[in-house]
Parts: structure tokens; sequence; C-alpha cells
């Protein structure tokens, strides 16, 4: 093995000598790991944006998150519950072997497999028919316009080496042995993995074989997961990095102060947001008894304009976010525009306190994780303060993410009064947001799992389902107007901000900065 | 002998025990592994199917006993975070920690034996006086403040040395990787090992010069120096020699510290060793990981304990006389 290798070495240096072809490495560090690289065991975001320079969807997103084809060349919908896609010809897996309908169905089946943590991307009465090698039919029990939103992340395995490397079963989050899948990856993407050792550092190099024309000059991408911020700043200013993220905002200064580096600031998909207990009829935690305050909308009003929502970009954020009226990114939906948030206005608040008959205010418990959002603690203290000018006096709880929510999800029977949580539609659609966060639930949490409050509103609840059948666009997205209004009017979530991204760049390269921070290596020149 | 030798043991096993169960018990209050595990759209469930088949729902008696007979046979579970095998795992990142570990015992060892010496034999030299001002801030600076300021300085500012990894690492065999054998690797090796060491170090020059001066002291440095030896003969042969016996016994028990105590070090310059790994763990909720490096942890000391203990039974004839 060793011999080999070096023999191997003393090739590549004799070619490259001969050729004079300069080989491109991208050297960047991100602060978690990449734990496994099958693409079903882990529905988070950076595992899926790694594994996506690797594998490809049937159809992926551009830089400004259109929807693009991909792996299926184009797609039409013959009835209205068939969705028939024509598959891309000529397109190879790494291991030579050819993709077809076949891998298709069989990805289909896999990702809904039971383990796998992506059942979601394919609605499960979705039936999948082979036309011929290169066309495939998806046959639904009813009309839904996002079928293909959420195939940006859904990677289509080679069933050939799947089934011969005894990988079907998709290594799920309870198994005790990591299949060949989870080590080894074999897709269609712009790149390979080369070498893989979780939580060190993964290899990639390029795909020759790609069906598409590379826009990027990278032949080796190597990742090393960096945790500790200091270090992974530290890392880029010395030049041994060519791009980290994320980096915290304190140290954008000092990464665009430094020769050589930039530090690239955008917006993110993420909304933060704070949330309300509203279904118990007294709060956990609150001096309140045998009522709930936050069952009447003026109080939750008037905790919405106690926030000085400006003072959070400023002070909190350092300007590195985006206040926001409605629960989904603008990017996200045509109408946000609509909306605006009600003003900073701590007399009106007060009144409204007073108007509900909690003049004198009243004391309530917040939870707040502490790291899991961008300064999210440091958000929680700022709204407790300016509560605290409206009477409202704040126990804030504030831990990390491990035990935050295993408090204030279903698993710990959403023991919380008042909270902080971000959310981001895996399909990019307002209709995620509707079915998670904004649906009735019970208290198991059947219905909305993630709708922690409680609240339930029935006409929202009619409306998320005609949005789901709903195939005209223009139609569609005034019935999720509807539905943001009846929430805004009531005010069952107060809507912070979208977060910011914040990237550190080397001088000489050049990238893509999604909003759904997936790093692609494919939009990366090196100069 | 045989009975000091039982007892000992004997001890011993309470003690990994105790820690055992210690361990078991604080982690279940770390917070729940399973939101770690899955995206955050996987359903209630699903979520608490897998609680169920990971036996999270077994009454905490039932998980204790399931995991001291399994780690009797040093089965440590399954991580889950990466789903393989704990023992595995570590065995892939042990020997990272043990190259920095032994690295940076060394560099306590080189640098602070000479500089206890001297500054034994000087007292009141200058440089002396400067050793231990320097030695002061080595003990009261925290660890990850002395790897920041060591990478702030020698990686950034002057760009000599990597701020993180290991840098080229060589496969010797199919069990243990080197960074020895290259450039890049011995250069990543600097700066975390001075970091690590410099508490140790201070420790030993600290050590060897208060016994250095009580050495010099005695009746029979003062009889070598009436018989005219040279200087350098007492100095090194009958002070030195003396002085050493403590520094061996610090010196053993301070690389179990190290080993155990590398984490933060580890984390500051992202080295792939056993302490990092155990980091991420408490991050993730990866509890078989945590308990397993805590396990391993105790047993470092106890066995290092264990083998002083022994050591002192042939050293010092004091401890054989009127024993059992």
């Amino acid at each position: 093995m060793k011999t080999k290798s070096i023999v191997a070495a003393a090739a590549l240096l004799t070619a490259g000598a001969g050729s004079a072809v300069q080989a491109e490495t991208l050297k960047f560090a991100f602060q978690g790991t990449l734990n496994n690289l099958d693409p079903y065991t882990l529905n988070e975001t950076f595992t899926l944006s790694s594994l996506g320079n690797v594998y490809e969807g049937l159809t992926r997103r551009g830089s400004d998150l259109a929807i693009e084809p991909a792996l299926a060349e184009r797609w039409e919908i013959v009835e209205p519950n068939r969705w028939r896609f024509y598959l891309r010809k000529d397109v190879k897996f790494h291991n030579g072997n050819d993709f077809t309908a076949e891998d298709v169905a069989f990805s289909v089946e896999r990702v809904q497999s039971e383990g796998s943590d992506l059942t979601t991307r394919v609605p499960a009465d979705a039936k999948v028919e082979i036309v011929d090698d290169h066309t495939v039919d998806f046959v639904l029990s009813g009309p839904n316009p996002i079928l293909h939103y959420e195939w940006d992340t859904f990677y289509i395995m080679d069933k050939e080496w799947t089934v011969e490397n005894d990988a079907v079963k998709v290594t799920s989050a309870s198994d005790s042995t990591a299949n060949f899948a989870a080590l080894n990856a074999n897709g269609t993407g712009p790149f390979k993995v080369a070498s893989h050792e979780a939580g060190v550092k993964t290899v990639y190099e390029k795909n020759d074989g790609w069906w598409d024309t590379p826009t990027h000059n990278l032949d080796t991408v190597e990742f090393t997961p960096i945790s500790s911020d200091a270090t992974r700043v530290a890392a880029l200013l010395s030049g041994e990095l060519d791009m980290v993220y994320p980096i915290p905002v304190q140290d954008i200064k000092r990464i665009n102060d430094n020769a050589g580096t930039v530090a690239l600031t955008g917006p993110e998909l993420h909304t933060i947001f704070l949330g309300m207990d509203q279904m118990r009829d007294e709060l956990l935690y609150s001096d309140v008894k045998g009522k709930n305050p936050f069952k009447d909308a003026k109080v939750r009003k008037a905790f919405y304009q106690a926030i000085d929502i400006e003072g959070i970009k400023k002070k909190v954020m350092r300007d590195l976010s985006t206040p926001s009226a409605i629960m989904i990114s603008p990017f996200l939906f045509s109408k946000a525009g609509a909306f605006e948030r009600y003003p900073y206005d701590p007399e009106a608040a007060k009144a409204l306190l007073a108007e509900a008959g909690y003049a004198d205010g009243f004391t309530v418990g917040m939870d707040c994780p502490n790291d899991r959002y961008v300064n999210d603690e440091a958000i929680c203290q700022a709204v407790a303060a300016m509560l605290a000018r409206i009477g409202v006096k704040v126990d804030l709880n504030a831990q990390p993410k491990a035990k935050y929510f295993a408090k204030v999800l279903a698993s710990g029977n959403f023991d919380t009064s008042f909270y902080l949580l971000g959310w981001t539609p895996g399909s990019l659609d307002s209709w995620n947001v509707l079915s998670n966060l904004m649906n009735c639930r019970d208290e198991a949490g059947t219905g909305s799992p993630f709708n922690l409050g409680g609240f339930c509103d029935e006409k929202i609840d009619s409306l998320t389902k005609e949005i789901l059948v709903e195939v005209d666009p223009e139609k569609r997205d005034g019935l999720i107007e509807n539905a943001y209004q009846i929430s805004h009017d009531n005010a069952y979530y107060i809507p912070l901000h979208q977060q910011g991204l914040a990237w550190g760049v080397a001088d000489n390269v050049e990238l893509v900065q999604r909003a759904d921070n997936q790093f692609k290596f494919r939009f990366v020149t090196k100069n | 002998m045989i009975g000091f030798a039982t007892r000992r043991l004997l001890q011993a096993v309470i003690v990994m025990l105790v820690v055992a169960l210690l361990a078991f018990t604080m982690f279940r209050f770390v917070g729940d592994p399973i939101n770690q595990m899955v995206g955050i759209e996987t359903s209630i469930e699903e979520r608490e199917a897998l609680r169920e088949r990971l036996g999270l729902n077994d009454p905490i008696a039932v998980q204790f006993y399931r995991f001291i007979t399994k780690a009797a046979r040093f089965d440590f579970g399954t991580s889950y975070q990466f789903r393989q095998p704990v023992s595995e795992l570590f065995a892939k990142r042990i020997p990272a920690t043990l190259e920095l570990s032994l690295t940076s015992a060394l560099f306590a060892l080189i640098v602070g034996i000479p500089m206890g010496i001297y500054a034994g034999l000087n007292r009141e030299s200058p440089i002396s006086k400067l050793f231990l001002s320097v030695s002061l801030v080595g003990i009261s600076l925290p660890t990850f403040f002395i790897g920041i300021l060591l990478i702030f300085l020698f990686s950034v500012t002057l760009q000599w040395l990597p701020s993180f990894g290991r840098g080229e690492t060589v496969q010797i065999g199919s069990w243990w990787t080197t960074g020895f054998l290259t450039v890049s690797g011995l250069k990543a090796l600097i700066l975390p090992s001075i970091t690590l060491g410099l508490y140790q170090m201070t420790l030993i020059m600290r050590l060897i010069r208060a016994e250095m001066l009580e050495v010099i002291r005695t009746d029979y440095i003062k009889f070598a120096r009436a018989r005219g030896l040279p200087d350098r003969l007492v100095h090194f042969r009958h002070a030195l020699k003396n002085t050493l016996v403590p520094v061996i016994t610090i010196t053993g028990l301070q690389l179990g510290a190290i080993i155990a105590f590398a984490t933060i070090t580890e984390t500051v310059f992202q080295w792939p060793g056993m302490g990092l790994m155990f980091l991420q763990a408490v991050q993730n909720v990866d509890i078989p990981i945590m308990s397993a490096y805590l396990l391993l942890t105790a047993f470092l000391f106890v066995a290092i304990n264990f083998i002083v203990d022994m050591l002192y039974f042939f050293i010092d004839p004091r401890l054989r006389v009127g024993r059992p």
C-alpha cells in the first residue's frame, strides 16, 4: 500500500512537471463535521451541502436558488396527478456505471425507507413508474405543485453499486455499524470523494467525466472541520486556508482589514422569531395564576411593539440581519413586500398591556438556546431588557441547544412559556412553514410539531390544506398571503429577523454565497 | 507484597466503578441526544422510535448495567454521531494524542530540568529571577489563551508555523499514523506541544529548583565540597541525582494529566486526537464517546497510580518492613 502510493505520487510529480499545469487546491474549514457520506442519513444543511458536490438530484438550484434541470433534462405535468421526468442521457456515476430510470426508482424507494432521515423529500403516497430507460413518471394521489421543490438535496444513488456493496439499507441514526455507503460515495456530481475521515478531513477531487461543463477551476478540495472560532479565523488570516465559515460577526472587520482576506456577508434564509405558549390555561413559568396572558392578542402585540428590532440589528447583530415582518425570508415569497412590522412603540405597548389588565406587567420565563443561532443568547438578553421597559420581567433560561431542544420540543412536552426559535423551510416554500409552525397541534405534537406555543387557528389550517393542492402559482401565493396575514393580525408569532451569513474568503478565490448556506464547489474559481 | 498489590488492585476496581457510575449518570443530564442525530423535520414518531431502539427509555439502572457489562468487555457501544464502534474511533485517534502528549512531556523535561538546575544553583542571578517570573506566567495563564496567543504570533503574524491540524502524516502498520516523519508534521507539533507542556515545564523547573536548594544545604554535599571535588561533579553527580527521585514521580503522574487534559489544547489547534473528539461529543451529546473517554481517563490515572505505588515498594525499603 505504502509503496504503491509513493509510485503514484512520483508519477503525478512527473506528469505535473511535464505539462506544467497548475493544480488548484481549495482548502476550507467549517465549524461542524461531516460524519456520514450516506445522503439519506442526516437531514442537515452542512451534510447535504457537502454531499451535493458529489451527488446530484433530478433538479438542482442555481446561485440564486432558482430550480434548474440537473439529472432530469426537463419535466412536465402530463395529468394533474402525473409528473413526467425526462432523464439526461450519457450521465455516468463515478464508478463508470450508467445513470438510468432504474436508479431513480431505486433512490425513491431508498429515501422513503425506514431509517432514512429524508423521507419528506418524496410524498409518501407517490408511486414511481418507469416509462423507459430515460423517462420516469411520479404518480401522486392528488395535485402537488411543489413535488420537486426539495429535490435539490434528494440525491440519486447508483442502484447497482449500492446493491453490490450491501448498502441498500440506509445507515440510520440507531445503527451500530456504518455501511459501505456511509464511508464511500458514488455520485454523478462534479467532485468525487478521494478520502474521508469523519471529524478529521475529507478530500474531494474533480470528476473529469462530469456531464456539465465545469465553471470552476479546482482539481482538489480539502475540508477540515475547525470547531474553535478563533482558530478558524486565524487559519484564514495566516493564509493556510482559502475559505472558512461561519465567521463570528465581531471578526468581520478584522478579516476585512487583513491584507489578502475579505469577509463575505449576505442574507440567510433562517428566520429567527419569538413564540409564546397560547395553549395552556396557565403558563408554566409566570407569576400570573389561573390564566394565560398570551391567550390575549393584546399582550402578544404589546410584546411585539416593545421590541426595538433596529436596536437589535445594530447592537447585537452588528448590521448582519434583516428585520422581518413574516415567518419566511422575502426571497422565498413573492408577496412578502405586503407585510410591515408593527412599529416599535413602548408607550403603545404599555397601553395594550394595561388594556389587557396587566398595567403593572408580569413575570415570565423565557427559553433560549446559546449555541444554535447567530448571537441567540444576546438577542434574548436584549429582548428581556426591552420588555423590562414595559414592566414585563423576563427570567431568561439560556442553555446549549442539546438541552434547549430537549426541553421545548415535543420530547420535552413543550416545556416553555416564551421562547426563541429559528426556521428555514427545507423546501424553500411557505407550505413547509405553515404545516410545521402554524397549524394546530395536540399535546403529543400531532399536527404542527414545531408550533411549540400550540396556538390554533382553524382558518390557517384550512388554508394550508388548500395551498398544498393549489397548482396555479398566483392563486397559491394569494392563499399563502392570507395565512400570513392571519398570523400577523393576531401576532401568533413575533418574527424578528433573517440572520446574516458571514464567510471568510481569501482574495484570490471567487465563490457564490447561497442564501441557503450551502457551499457548492462548482461555483468556485481560484486564481 | 501480594497482599499490598491485591489491596491496591481492589481499590482501583472500586474507583473505576464509581467513575463509571458518575460518568454514566452525569451525561444523562447533558441534553437529549436525539435532536443531534436527526434533522429538524424528522417526525415525532420517528424520534420516539429511535429513542426506543437506542434503549434510552429503559430505567437508568438497566442502562447502567448494560453499559458496565459491555465496558468490561471493552465494548463501549456505538457513537451516535459516527455510527461506528467507539473503541475503533478511539484507536484511530490515540496516536495523535499520544504523540502530542509525549512531545510536550519531552519539551517540559528538556527545557524545565536545565532551567530548574540553573535557578537552583544560581538563585540570586537575574536570569534565575527572569525564569521564575516567566514561569509564573506559564502557571497563571489559561491554556486556551496561551494557545491563541501563540497562534496569533507564530501563525498569523510571523506565518512560521501552522495554526491547526497535524500536517502530513505517515501510516505505520494498520493502526498507527505518525506526524514525526514529515516536515509539516513536525512543524505542526511545535505550537500545541508548547501550549500543552508549558504548565508541566514550569512545575518541573520549580520542583527541581526547590529540591536543588534543599540538597545543596545537606551535609553530604558539604562533605563532598570539603573533599575538594569539582563543582560539576558535586552538582550533577551528587546533588542532581538526589533531586530526581520526586521529579520522576511527578513526571509520571503529570504524563497522565497531559494525556487526559489535552482536550483544550486539541480543540484550540484542531488536533485530531481523543480530546477533540471528546469535546465534539459533548456538543453533540454523544454519550457513548463521553462515557468511554471518562472511563479511559480514569483507567489511565488508576493504572499510573498503581504502578507508582508498586515502584515505591521496590525503591523504598521502609515500606517493606513490618508489612504482612
